[in-house]
């Protein structure tokens, strides 16, 4: 096996991972903190992605600029959406997944009665890297690069800041947060809108890449919910991060091999396995991992 | 402990549903005689459109089961009505010729459906996953279907010599045949086929809610960890629901090939998999007689959606279970039973005061 063509092969998996980390993370942090399922997700992404199009077409702004306003438009709806359907189940959690479910719907059908069955997408910047007779498209790498930024983000959110700590403490125990004067509320609201914010940004960063359609939500979603199935929400950041990197590693050798479909198959195989024997999905895993070291430190 | 065994009857009537007492019992009396003889006076047109609607009671009455009994949200019927629907048409099809050709075909696809659906119960309930994991892994493996069969178009395609047919889906499948009896598309014979299935799902289902594994059922809905600490099993409980409700919805699915003959990818896909979700949340999920109406009522309105005005389906399925889950988290069926009783029972001087079983109200 020569070097360039181990360099193409962890171009495909760095891509891969891109794609189940950018897909996946917004989406986990909700679940993290908030302990809800969003349907909507991928519509929402579906969103970000219109906005972009739609700014780069039709309001001639830079790239750049267009994708900024899809993370703050979708970040801002979303904020809605928590505020006037998502707030009232949260006694019955699963009441809440039906519900964005309806939501779902109502976007990608309203999206295709409004602008029609598809869009003329952003030109893909026509970049390339090549290396030893293979050639890389740079905005690939782009991608990767905007995947590890958003990881570092929020954990520098979670971890290094006043509104991360108050996070981490509505997520270990909602009531005892309240009772030391962390409005839980707010925070839910917050973590809505990062989330759906992600899923913004998620669409911006594809737009160019895939054809604009008001379906397209359902391509990044199958891989988004067995990512989160398998990371668990125990710890949002970590478990996306390990999540992503293992089933990159499953579904990149069979994608390459037997095509795209296989890939899929492979990471609901995977899922289903990983599920049975922890339950709680791989961040569930090391947290309890973390407590039993913890208690044995103690004693 | 003393064990009773209650009476067919007696558990027939049981408090795990709406409807009790002699007149609730005359009323169904009355409107299933009405169900069977309808085919004296009605077209073949109606009668061909009215069991294309009660075709896919079992389906929805499976998803009853495990989401308002058994508390487990699943996305998965539509993907074992197809399931059914493909096996039956790949065995049927292939064994032709011989008489017992479609029966085999039935028994096959049910078996199959049940089948994967205890595979797949197997890995997840034996895990203790979290309520929110099933419906998300349900719902991939219908678009995985869906995708899959998608793309089976073309002549390499084939089992024995039937031909998958991708997106256009599996044509020209024999409807069930028994011996001189054909239940195809515009006949008597398949009308009172659904119907019979339909009202077999519905009393089935009851009584097995109100068997003790149905009292068990709801135990695990309402707390599965004390039920598990009363020394019941309840991931094999929830399995055997589970493969129950997917054998359910390959039923239907068999019965919709022998309606139309056909059956494609997008009986597995997004918005089929939606449908009976929103069934059993708009008709209320405490309430097999509740799912039971909604479904012939929501198929009937999906019909005429899709005849004018296609392109608002979704908009309106989905505003229908959004608002239903906001306003009416029991269900329209159910608040509209409940108020009903309410109104009758007030004037004789006992408000109701209890909550039901099964009532999760959300404040």
């Amino acid at each position: 096996m020569s070097l360039p063509y181990l360099v193409s092969l962890l171009y495909q998996y760095a891509d891969n991972v891109a794609f189940l980390l950018l897909a996946a993370l917004g989406l986990m942090i909700i679940l993290g903190v908030v302990d809800v399922i969003n349907l909507a997700h991928g519509e929402l992404i579906m969103l970000g992605a219109y906005t972009t199009t739609l700014a780069y077409h039709r309001a001639h702004l830079p790239l750049p600029l267009c994708m900024l306003l899809s993370v703050v438009g979708v970040g801002a709806f979303g904020m809605l959406l928590e505020r006037t359907v998502i707030r009232r189940f949260y006694r019955d959690r699963l009441g809440a997944l039906v519900a964005t479910w309806g939501i779902s719907l109502i976007l990608s059908q309203g999206t295709l009665l409004l602008l029609g069955p598809s869009l003329i997408a952003v030109p893909l910047p026509d970049w390339t890297v090549s290396y030893g007779g293979y050639s890389f498209g740079a905005y690939r790498l782009l991608l990767f690069g905007a995947a590890v930024g958003v990881v570092l983000l929020a954990w520098w959110v979670f971890y290094r800041t006043r509104l991360g700590v108050r996070t981490r403490a509505t997520m270990q125990n909602a009531e005892m947060a309240r009772a030391v004067g962390v409005d839980t509320r707010r925070i839910y609201l917050y973590t809505f809108g990062a989330g759906s914010a992600l899923a913004g940004l998620t669409g911006a960063l594809y737009a160019p890449t895939t054809t604009i359609v008001p379906l397209m939500g359902t391509t990044f979603v199958d891989v988004a919910f067995i990512t989160v199935v398998v990371g668990g929400g125990a710890n949002p950041i970590l478990g996306a991060l390990t999540s992503s990197a293992l089933l990159a590693l499953i579904s990149t050798p069979l994608s390459t091999a037997l095509g795209t479909f296989a890939g899929r198959i492979g990471l609901l195989v995977a899922a289903l396995a990983i599920i049975r024997f922890l339950p709680r999905g791989l961040s569930g895993y090391f947290h309890d991992l973390q407590r039993r070291r913890m208690a044995a430190a103690r004693t | 402990m003393t064990e009773d065994r209650p009476s067919a009857l007696s558990r027939l009537n049981g408090p795990q549903d709406l409807g009790r007492g002699p007149v609730f019992w005359t009323a169904f009396g009355v409107v299933s005689a009405a169900l069977l003889a309808f085919p004296l006076v009605g077209s073949p047109f109606y009668l061909s459109n009215l069991a294309a609607f009660f075709l896919y009671v079992p389906m929805g009455l499976g998803l009853c089961l495990v989401w308002g009994y058994g508390g487990i949200l699943s996305f998965g019927q539509a993907a074992f009505f197809g399931i059914g629907g493909y096996l039956y048409g790949v065995i049927a099809q292939n064994l032709a010729p011989m008489p017992a050709a479609s029966l085999l075909g039935l028994l096959g696809a049910v078996a199959g459906s049940v089948l994967v659906a205890a595979l797949f119960g197997y890995f997840v309930f034996y895990g203790q996953v979290s309520a929110w994991i099933i419906p998300l892994l349900t719902l991939v493996l219908s678009l995985i279907l869906e995708t899959f069969m998608g793309q089976t178009a073309g002549y390499q395609w084939r089992v024995g010599h039937v031909l998958l047919g991708g997106y256009n889906g599996m044509t020209g499948i024999p409807s069930i045949t028994v011996g001189p009896l054909e239940f195809g598309g515009a006949s008597v014979a398949l009308y009172l086929l659904a119907v019979a299935m339909l009202l077999l799902a519905y009393v089935g289902l009851r009584l097995f809610v109100n068997s003790h594994l149905g009292y068990v059922v709801v135990g695990i809905r309402d707390d599965a960890e004390r039920t598990r600490m009363l020394g019941y099993d309840v991931a094999r409980t929830q399995v055997v629901i589970f493969a129950l409700a997917a054998g359910l919805a390959s039923l239907s699915g068999v019965l919709y090939v022998s309606w139309g003959n056909y059956v494609n990818p997008s009986s597995m896909g997004l918005y089929a998999a939606t449908l009976p979700v929103i069934w059993t949340a708009v008709g209320g999920r405490s309430s097999l007689l509740a799912v039971l109406v909604s479904t012939i009522a929501l198929k009937w309105l999906a019909d005429t959606l899709a005849v004018r005005g296609g392109e608002y389906a979704f908009l309106i399925m989905g505003a229908l279970l959004l608002g239903t889950m906001l306003f009416f988290p029991l269900g329209i069926v159910v608040s509209l039973a409940r108020s009903w009783r309410r109104r009758r029972s007030v004037p004789a001087g006992r408000p109701e005061a209890g909550r039901g079983a099964g009532d999760r109200r959300s404040p």
